[in-house]
């Protein structure tokens, strides 16, 4: 029903039960609550504002772009906008914390529930819901690594605005895992408010794992904080419901516990420092009032946004006759669907939707995965694409040749229609040329001639792969066909 | 010349700025000889006689070029809970050992603006969590009024240094801080002006934070003229400070009329509390009497929730306090006490750093925050909050000032009323309200006690309707022609 | 419900402040004292209240999303106990 990959025990099975919390950066130039950028890689505290460093009598301002973002993913995430919603303090020390507190939202998020749809590799469609979104600060960075009994405090991070968008436990297996944090930030993605860059840290999973017997209540729940890829949280959420399985079924029992996830050694572990019983004395931040907006501000967001990912899909399925299969693959990003768009019907371009979808997803982006660029880096722009299409649209050049083109395009970022004239590659559809070429290959070839009048299927395939060798691959290989027949009479 | 000088107010002293019969230079030169001679007050932390000179000759340049602000070349003092760049800045503790701010906290930068000259920063209890100055890491404040009675007299708090050095003819005017009364009633004790405006008037951005729902910027003076001058200087909309409010600054020593014929003036019958000494009382009624002569209708308000007021605070000041005083924390400015690890660094700066007052509302704070506990006192505390709000709305449907006394006492005796917290509280009840509702209040010397000490008098207004308030005040102040001062050394 | 010597070093830990264990007895008197005082709000009806959200009437400031801030290190820096390489230095943080 669910699709539940259940874990075979040796007392039975066990049914695994996901939620994730997403934490993602907002984009935005400057951080939540103060004017200091947010941009990544810069030198340590050089982009912390006397704000983020908590000097004493600083205040928090908050930055309106930061809640459209919100707003905005809220509506992409299908979710109720709390039109009052108010910012907490959550208490705790750490030295990356400088405030001795998280400015968050606690009791009154400002995004309540809403449902993202997963696409499972069955195409059966999936609905996970969403508890909430809220708007925080995200803490700085420390570094353990340069001393042996100090770490080192940068705070550039300190402030950055991030969504901690918030699932129910609505997932059962890994691969339902890794398809919803592959659709969040495809949904992030397309409406641009984070760039879903995990390896910077632009997103991160929290990962609440717990394990059942199917049909019975919720198990106890272990957190494993901060996973950085979805390859990690697919592996993380294998070990650590197989960890608890194990545990139950030699008759122990799970300790609600914050988790870290070792990719090297592939285990989960307990946190060495426990914060003292979670306490973290939330309560409204007095330096802010509730945040508050009105219907009209929410209904001009979402008159402003952009086509998401599952409409798109839904439309190159009836508009272009897709299979659901490629119109996923080609919606996943915002920008190849745009390419993709663009090769069949843009500007100074145009072409069959289904070979468009073909080319694009056999041909460039194994290209591109290959050469490890992304689609804005492709050398071959979509309306030279569609080009290239076009002549294999209209019999100038044939399906092979035209792989070959595109390969010399790749490497020239050349069009393909120069690329077919200099090299003389255009199909050869002069039949007088080709029954010559025919007529060649039969008196050279008398014995195959007579196994072909025969019927021998085999020596019929033959006969076209001399008369293409001997054209260099340019004849029309129906024309080759017709005239064969016609010779051999076969 | 020096004493004639140091005994001006800021209007006199701007008036012979202006006609050029005195240089700021002179009158700096008179206050910090005044501050070194009154230094066994103890009611600066860190003087600043270089910096007020320099400060001084450029007033006197900038007038030279016809640039002379609202307060150019007026001394004044601040209270060491402003963060002042380039100069110790300490909130009376320890754990902000050695912190010199790198930015200047916007009222500050506003009075510097106005052409103000700093003599120095002065004392106060540790965060301004107090009533009698006494929890200073620096030490207690004396009241200069002591030399009446032959006793070391606390100034009240937590303003205590900045009253002290106003009353003692150190400083023209200082400014100071009030989360409960701690301008309102260290004015009180000290015979002069106190002034807490409206919460949002005065930006808090730049001042070290106690409880940020009640913290409140505002001026101690001699006159509430010199209040309504000083107030107009330091006011501003300040966009770096969400709870700042973006309102026009009003002129108000042109509220100061003299005219308060028709002026409703309330009188919350619960402000009479069991066992307040009578010669409160008696204050009361005699400024009751003199708003009614000068033409007021006196009106009989009830403030039911009034006895409510400071547990109340004494719940939402120190939860506030507990969060705010987290980055007091040893890593990035202030104290450090190494331990053995981080946990106890962190324990053993904050045991080191801070006194006991500030330990015991911090803990209070964190207790009333804490799982299981927020809805019984946190939130409990904030619903009561709500209704003192609604019973002030609804004296001022009756009313249009409210006029109460400013403390139950006069200043009592260093190391007094120590032993048990709740009875330092109680030095609160008046003022404390004003702060829960955001409303202004100012404290006005009205007379002597049967020793000789000052008493003050209250007057709350409207939510930014300081202007009515201020009137009153100086109806009341005319009325009351206080003119004592306290023994000069 | 009065604080033992227990509930005070709780308190004082998530509080970051070292109690001597001979100080605990004093502090839960003192703050049982203040708690008992407190209790009286109780008496006060407010079924129907809302807590306070802003003392004054007035909507939430904001900001437009300009960088106008940060790019000094060395004023960050400044007042801090131990720095190294423009970070601050702090004892080791344990996960």
């Amino acid at each position: 029903m669910t699709g539940a990959a259940l874990i075979k025990g040796h007392t039975g099975d066990w049914e695994v039960v996901i939620g994730l919390e997403v934490h993602a950066h907002v984009v935005s130039e400057s951080k939540l609550f103060s004017a200091a950028a947010t941009t990544f890689g810069a030198a340590p505290n050089s982009q912390v504002s006397l704000v983020d460093a908590a000097m004493p009598g600083m205040l928090p301002v908050i930055n309106m772009h930061c809640v459209r973002q919100a707003v905005r993913t809220g509506l992409g995430l299908n979710a109720k906008i709390n039109l009052h919603s108010v910012f907490d303090r959550k208490n705790y020390f750490y030295p990356d914390l400088p405030q001795g507190y998280q400015i968050s939202q606690f009791k009154q998020p400002v995004v309540g529930e809403g449902v993202v749809v997963i696409d499972m590799p069955s195409g059966e469609p999936r609905e996970i819901g969403i508890e909430r979104l809220h708007l925080e600060q995200d803490a700085g960075k420390s570094l353990h690594d340069q001393h042996s009994t100090k770490s080192y405090i940068d705070l550039n991070r300190a402030g950055v605005a991030l969504m901690e968008i918030v699932s129910k436990p609505d997932m059962r297996s890994a691969d339902e895992a890794a398809a919803y944090l592959t659709k969040m930030r495809s949904i992030l993605r397309y409406l641009g408010t984070c760039d879903g860059n995990m390896q910077e840290g632009s997103m991160r999973a929290d990962v609440n794992v717990s394990v059942r017997r199917p049909g019975t209540a919720l198990g106890t729940r272990c957190e494993i904080k901060n996973v950085n890829s979805i390859r990690f949280v697919r592996q993380a959420i294998e070990v650590e419901s197989w960890r608890q399985v194990e545990i139950l079924e030699d008759g122990g029992s799970i300790d609600q516990e914050t988790r870290l996830f070792d990719p090297d050694k592939g285990e989960t572990r307990a946190m060495r420092s426990k914060e003292e019983s979670h306490d973290y004395r939330y309560f409204p931040d007095p330096d802010l009032l509730p945040l508050e907006f009105d219907q009209s501000f929410v209904d001009d967001l979402r008159a402003g946004l952009p086509e998401l990912p599952d409409a798109k899909k839904a439309r190159f399925v009836s508009e272009y006759a897709l299979s659901e299969y490629d119109a996923g693959v080609l919606v996943v990003e915002r920008e190849t669907a745009a390419y993709y768009e663009a090769v069949v019907d843009g500007e100074g371009a145009g072409c069959d939707p289904k070979l468009a979808a073909n080319w694009v997803i056999s041909e460039l982006f194994g290209r591109l995965n290959r050469e490890g660029k992304t689609i804005a880096e492709s050398p071959v722009s979509a309306t030279q694409l569609s080009g290239l299409i076009k002549l294999v649209e209209d019999d100038t050049i044939s399906g092979r040749i035209a792989k070959d083109v595109f390969a010399q395009m790749f490497e020239t970022g050349t069009d393909a229609a120069a690329i077919v004239a200099a090299k003389g590659l255009k199909q050869i559809t002069d039949s007088g040329a080709i029954e010559a070429a025919v007529e060649k290959v039969i008196q050279a070839s008398p014995e195959q001639a007579v196994q072909f009048r025969e019927g021998n299927q085999k020596v019929a395939g033959w006969f076209v792969g001399q008369v293409m060798k001997a054209t260099q691959g340019k004849a029309n290989p129906k024309l080759v066909n017709e005239i064969l027949k016609k010779k051999l009479g076969g | 010349m020096m004493s004639a000088l140091t005994d001006l107010t800021i209007a006199e002293a701007g008036s012979l700025l202006t006609k050029g019969e005195i240089s700021a230079v002179d009158l700096a030169d008179a206050h910090i000889a005044a501050m070194e001679a009154e230094a066994e007050l103890n009611a600066f932390i860190t003087p600043t006689p270089e910096r007020a000179r320099e400060m001084a000759a450029a007033a006197d340049a900038s007038r030279a070029r016809g640039e002379a602000g609202l307060l150019n070349g007026i001394p004044l003092a601040a209270k060491d809970l402003f963060c002042t760049e380039g100069i110790l800045t300490t909130a009376g503790s320890h754990i902000l050992q050695g912190f010199e701010p790198v930015y200047e906290s916007t009222v500050s930068e506003n009075l510097w603006q106005a052409g103000a000259v700093l003599l120095g920063k002065t004392n106060l209890d540790e965060f301004a969590m107090g009533s009698s100055n006494v929890t200073s890491h620096y030490g207690p404040v004396k009241n200069p009024w002591g030399r009446a009675v032959g006793r070391d007299l606390v100034p009240g708090g937590s303003s205590g240094g900045s009253a002290a050095a106003v009353a003692a003819r150190i400083a023209l005017g200082a400014v100071g801080t009030d989360t409960g009364g701690s301008i309102r009633q260290p004015a009180a004790f000290s015979g002069i002006v106190g002034m807490k405006p409206t919460y949002g008037r005065c930006s808090r951005w730049g001042i070290v934070a106690f409880a940020s729902s009640l913290d409140q910027a505002g001026p101690l003076t001699r006159t509430v003229q010199d209040a309504a001058i000083m107030l107009r200087a330091m006011a501003s909309h300040d966009p770096k400070d969400s709870t700042s409010v973006d309102r026009s600054v009003p002129d108000y020593e042109a509220a100061l009329t003299g005219d308060v014929r028709g002026l409703r003036v309330g009188v919350p019958a619960e402000y009479r509390l069991d066992g307040m000494p009578a010669e409160i009382e008696a204050l009361w009624q005699q400024g009751i009497t003199w708003m009614r002569d000068a033409g007021a209708e006196i009106v009989e308000v009830s403030l039911p929730l009034t006895k409510y007021a400071l547990p109340c605070y004494y719940i939402v000041a120190p939860a506030e306090a507990s969060s705010n005083l987290a980055r007091y924390d040893g890593m990035r400015f202030g104290l450090r006490v190494d331990g053995a690890d981080l946990t106890d660094t962190y324990e053993s700066t904050r045991a080191a750093g801070f006194g006991a007052e500030v330990k015991r509302r911090v803990m209070i704070g964190t207790y009333v925050l804490s799982a299981g506990y927020y809805d019984a006192y946190y939130l409990k505390a904030q619903k009561v909050r709500s209704r003192i709000g609604e019973d002030f709305e609804a004296a001022f449907g009756r009313c249009d000032v409210l006029l109460t006394p400013t403390a139950p006492s006069a200043a009592f005796t260093i190391g007094e009323r120590q032993d048990d917290p709740i009875l330092m509280y109680l030095n609160d009840v008046f003022t404390v309200p004003a702060n829960l509702a955001g409303l202004p209040g100012i404290s006005v010397p009205a007379g002597l006690d049967r020793e000789g000490l000052p008493l003050g008098l209250q007057i709350i207004g409207r939510a930014f309707d300081e202007e009515t308030m201020f009137r009153a005040a100086g109806v009341l102040e005319t009325a009351a022609d206080f003119t004592a001062k306290p023994p000069a050394l | 419900m009065a604080l033992d010597k227990a509930d005070v070093l709780h308190i004082a830990r998530l509080a970051r402040i070292r109690v001597a264990a001979e100080d605990l007895e004093g502090i839960a008197s003192d703050l049982n004292h203040i708690i008992d005082w407190v209790e009286q709000l109780g008496e006060v009806e407010t079924d129907t209240t809302a807590p306070m959200t802003s003392v004054v009437q007035m909507a939430l400031k904001t900001r437009d999303d300009v960088v106008g801030d940060g790019g000094y290190a060395d004023k960050v820096l400044a007042n801090a106990p131990e720095t190294a390489d423009g970070f601050f230095v702090v004892p080791k943080v344990i996960e």
